[in-house]
């Protein structure tokens, strides 16, 4: 059991260790590079040694006498031989050498100079803000000095070369020379220190050449057993035994009095070892390798990138109580549920505290065990998994001891429920790009293995169930509970914040379907017509055959008012509105459609008018219903009219076929012609363009205007019996663009928006003349989908197809990290109850929420009213 | 060249300076204190131009295609170096 801390943090200090500091939270001084002696037991003063912490169960921790799970680890201390550079302060030195004395250790700046520098200093934290260029500032002031006005001694040339080496004027400082000379520049400073961003409170410039080395707990670097018995050491322990061999070494040979050059490649060599233990990828040195070629993974390879301590570990962490598989569609549950697999409810659980009012509930509960056997026409009733006593014992709950479990049960256990359904939890499919990638779901315990979920939820999860996977998680308070069912239900965003309109409604097939009912107002028995009713749910009475816009009306509530121009809309110069030839100008009246085919306008997600009206006048409640209704009812309808499409829906007739060559015979020859007057010099130069761009301009145009007009023909062929059609005037799936790619002819391919020019010298491939500038040559794809294309086609056709698949990966990828950039720098900022927009310290960044007050998804299209909507709504009444 | 008044250009929105009571009213509204306002930098040529001097408190006033108009503040600020 945790016990909570009673103290509360105040605030951080970050600072530099010094070596007393260093020594005196070491538990022991490290002194062998040896782990463990022939009976595998730690050496003392070895790497390994107990007093730094144990990881063997049964062992006692020497310095705190505690056993593994408590013992959190202690500090140890190797005594470098000579000082070495700490890499990750190594630029910070050398700003500090830059702008100090080597004589006096002052910063080579005049009194005047520095009372000044002090003041804006005080300025700045005054103001909360960052200090830390305030540094750079010096630096650059120092710059220019030419000899110390301290001291009067020449400023010679520091240079620094990464990683680790500073050099004055041309001479070389081994780390005790640079840590002289900070040790002078902490003396001369003093409370000046602020100055180089430094608080000499708290950490002083000499300490940032080590001396001291602390070695990390063996609990922060384990050792694995592998199961040959052998032992394997941790990377950051294999690193530790050569920093201790090179420094012993190194200290006998100082100590035996070896020449100056061996001692300096030892120097050199403990540096290098220090500074791969710290960061094994500073450039400029090689990464110290293990046995097998392996890079190390040292200090800053913990922490750092994706896979780092910090975004894998703290920022997104592993979690309990959730669950991930497959979905598929359900088109029978309502879009607030989601499908569970019974295995997975078996698993997962909500606690619920047993009190005087529940116990006997509870006790029945617990009586059934892990897996209880449901009654007959039921398939599944939850069982009990764990019972958390008073006393905060887990007690498993099993088959043998379920009974007695029971019988023992007290007011104040809590019990871990398997799921049941109603139960609130969280639904969840990456990316996570907005908010309604994550919604509360109600469980509904199904069978089979995969998470099911409404076909009308699928737009903004994104998902579809071509292997699709998502993830569940259980709230496991009360307070998680409420506060996931108000704010995340499915049903409270039908409205997106993102354009004010609906992102929940009906796809594909729903769409087709409702089209299907309604257009030119179809006739169905009143057999059809109960079946098409009753599968919506409606209860009301049939009294014979009906329209098909009866029907739909049914579903709708009796206030409904609303006028539109549907998605079939062609935009005619004159509308005709109510006698709209295409049965596009919807009316609804009283909750009865009038005129209008429903189609991708009306129901559809992401632009459906009904949907966001409703959900506006009658609340997400009436919304939810109308959604789970509406689908229902199209399903059962376009089941009752048949549904299929296939290619032969793009057949067309001998003579359309012979229209569409003739066409692209006469843009052929019409490209022909402006080649030659090409050729000729006759061609018209268009303003600001070469004759070259000219004619790729013009014959770009005749392409395009081939491609519309075999596609007009064959539509015109196409009409409204026809399925293909009927799902792109709908909107439900393809367009008309797909369709006469299908049918009349798959047109000019482009890469990066121009003609297909690159390939062998002077011609696109061997298949044409060099210098043929014509159709064919240049990628025009002549033949249709359908008829498929001939070889040359077929390879331009690959290289436009290239472009488009490099285009979206590139795209997403880059779009993905400006996201990210995006969110952490925006993540803290806050809309307050005042309603002004603020940054955590309370910084003001707009008065007013986006200017203008206003609540996207409440708005209507992003604006706060609709003139027009309300004029309409004042004349119905 | 003759020196235009950038004032009177359509895309620049008017400022105007607080006085004093109202510079107080304003941080009192919203439980602010100055160094929580948003900033304008001393050498902003709308700043030059209205001779608004470091500490002051311009309300700005733009046109907004959603909310009709939109009331802002900003203080006048040196920059840090």
């Amino acid at each position: 059991m945790i016990t909570p801390s009673k103290k509360e943090i105040d605030k951080i200090v970050f600072s530099v260790l010094s070596p007393e500091k260093i020594r005196k939270m070491s538990a022991t001084r490290i002194i062998t590079p040896d782990t463990y002696d022939e009976d595998g037991f730690p050496i003392e003063m070895g790497l390994m040694d107990t007093r730094l912490g144990i990881i063997e169960p049964g062992l006692r921790c020497k310095t705190c006498g505690q056993r593994v799970k408590d013992c959190p680890g202690h500090f140890g201390h190797i005594e470098l031989a000579m000082p070495v550079i700490h890499v990750g302060f190594a630029k910070m030195i050398y700003a500090i050498l830059k702008s100090t004395c080597r004589g006096c250790g002052h910063l080579l700046l005049d009194e005047k100079e520095i009372k000044r520098l002090k003041g804006l200093h005080e300025k700045i934290v005054e103001r909360g803000e960052n200090t830390s260029y305030l540094i750079k500032e010096v630096v650059k002031r120092t710059g220019k000095v030419s000899a110390c006005p301290h001291c009067g001694r020449d400023k010679l040339k520091v240079e620094f070369d990464k990683p680790t080496t500073f050099r004055e004027g041309g001479h070389k400082m081994t780390p005790a020379e640079v840590r002289e000379w900070l040790e002078k520049v902490s003396e001369a400073l003093g409370d000046n220190l602020r100055l180089l961003d430094i608080n000499p409170k708290v950490a002083r410039p000499e300490w940032m050449v080590l001396t001291v080395l602390p070695v990390p707990p063996v609990t922060t670097r384990p050792s694995i057993t592998l199961e040959t018995g052998e032992r394997s050491e941790d990377d950051l322990t294999h690193k530790l035994v050569d920093i201790i061999r090179i420094n012993q070494r190194l200290q006998e040979n100082r100590d035996a009095g070896a020449p100056q050059l061996i001692v300096e490649d030892l120097w050199e060599l403990l540096q290098y070892h220090v500074t791969t233990y710290f960061d094994n990828q500073t450039s400029g040195i090689p990464p110290a390798r293990h046995r097998s070629g392996r890079a190390l993974k040292t200090l800053a390879q913990r922490l750092k990138g994706k896979e780092g301590r910090f975004r894998s570990n703290l920022s997104g962490k592993r979690v309990n109580f959730s669950a991930r598989t497959v979905i598929s569609p359900d088109p029978n549950i309502s879009i607030n549920e989601v499908g569970v697999p019974i295995k997975i409810a078996r698993e997962l659980t909500v606690p619920v505290r047993v009190t005087p009012l529940n116990i006997e509930e509870m006790r029945e509960l617990v009586k059934r065990g892990t897996n209880p056997k449901p009654p007959i026409g039921v398939t599944y009733i939850p069982g009990v998994n764990y019972i958390i006593r008073p006393d905060d014992r887990r007690i498993k709950v099993t088959d043998e001891n379920a009974e007695t479990v029971a019988e023992r049960l007290e007011v104040g256990s809590i019990i871990e429920r398997q799921l049941q359904n109603g139960d609130i939890v969280l639904f969840n499919r990456q990316p996570s790009l907005h908010r309604m990638s994550m919604m509360a779901h109600k469980v509904r315990v199904l069978p089979y293995r995969t998470f099911r979920l409404n076909l009308a939820v699928c737009p903004p999860y994104n998902a579809d169930f071509d292997g699709d996977e998502m993830n569940m998680h259980v709230l496991q308070t009360e307070e998680a509970r409420a506060e996931a069912e108000i704010l995340m239900k499915v049903q409270e965003h039908i409205l997106s914040p993102r354009f004010g309109g609906a992102i929940i409604g009906a796809i594909h097939d729903h769409i087709s379907g409702c089209f299907l009912l309604t257009y030119k107002n179809r006739e169905f028995s009143r057999d059809e017509a109960i079946y098409i009713l009753s599968a919506a749910g409606y209860k009301g009475a049939v009294k014979g055959s009906m329209k098909g816009k009866e029907i739909f009306s049914r579903v709708l509530p009796p206030e409904l008012n609303l006028e539109y121009t549907a998605k079939a809309c062609i935009g005619c110069e004159k509308c005709l509105k109510e006698k709209c030839p295409y049965d596009a100008y919807v009316i609804i009246k009283n909750g009865k459609l009038i005129t209008g085919a429903i189609d991708e306008k009306s129901i559809g997600s992401f632009k459906g008018e009904i949907l966001e009206y409703i959900a506006r006048k009658f609340g997400n409640d009436a919304a939810r219903e109308f959604i789970d209704r509406v689908t229902k009812l199209s399903v059962a309808a376009i089941m009752i009219i048949g549904f299929t499409t296939g290619i032969d829906d793009e057949d067309i007739p001998e003579e359309a076929s012979l229209q569409i060559r003739e066409q692209l015979d006469k843009a052929t020859e019409k490209i022909q012609q402006f080649i030659k007057a090409y050729n000729e010099g006759e061609l018209e130069q268009i303003p600001g363009r070469s004759l070259e761009e000219t004619l790729e301009m013009e014959i770009m145009r005749v392409t395009g205007r081939a491609r519309d007009y075999t596609g007009e023909i064959a539509s015109k062929h196409l009409g409204m019996d026809n399925s293909a059609v009927i799902m792109a005037r709908s909107g439900a799936r393809g367009s008309m663009l797909n369709l006469s790619q299908m049918a009349g002819c798959v047109g000019q391919q482009a890469v990066r928006g121009e003609r297909i020019h690159r390939g062998y010298g002077g011609r696109t491939l061997p298949h044409f003349k060099k210098g043929d500038l014509g159709a064919q040559a240049k990628g025009f794809v002549s033949s249709s989908y359908k008829r498929g294309l001939n070889p040359t086609e077929y390879f331009f056709h690959s290289m436009g197809g290239r472009e488009g698949l490099v285009d979206t990966a590139v795209r997403t990828s880059r779009s993905g990290y400006m996201q990210r950039r995006l969110v952490n720098a925006l993540e803290n900022i806050k809309l307050e109850r005042d309603g002004t927009v603020r940054a955590t310290s309370g910084e003001v960044i707009q008065f007013v929420y986006g200017e203008d007050g206003i609540e996207p998804m409440k708005s209507i299209k992003g604006k706060a009213t609709s003139i027009s909507l309300l004029l309409k709504e004042v004349e119905h009444e | 060249m003759k020196k235009e008044d950038i004032q009177k250009h359509e895309l620049v929105p008017s400022h105007i300076i607080l006085k004093k009571e109202e510079v107080e009213k304003l941080l009192k509204t919203y439980h602010i204190t100055k160094a929580q306002l948003p900033r304008i930098l001393i050498d902003d040529p709308v700043v030059v131009a209205i001779g608004a001097k470091e500490g002051d408190v311009l309300k700005i006033i733009r046109k907004s295609p959603t909310a009709g108009i939109s009331v802002s503040y900003r203080v006048v600020s040196k920059a840090v170096l």
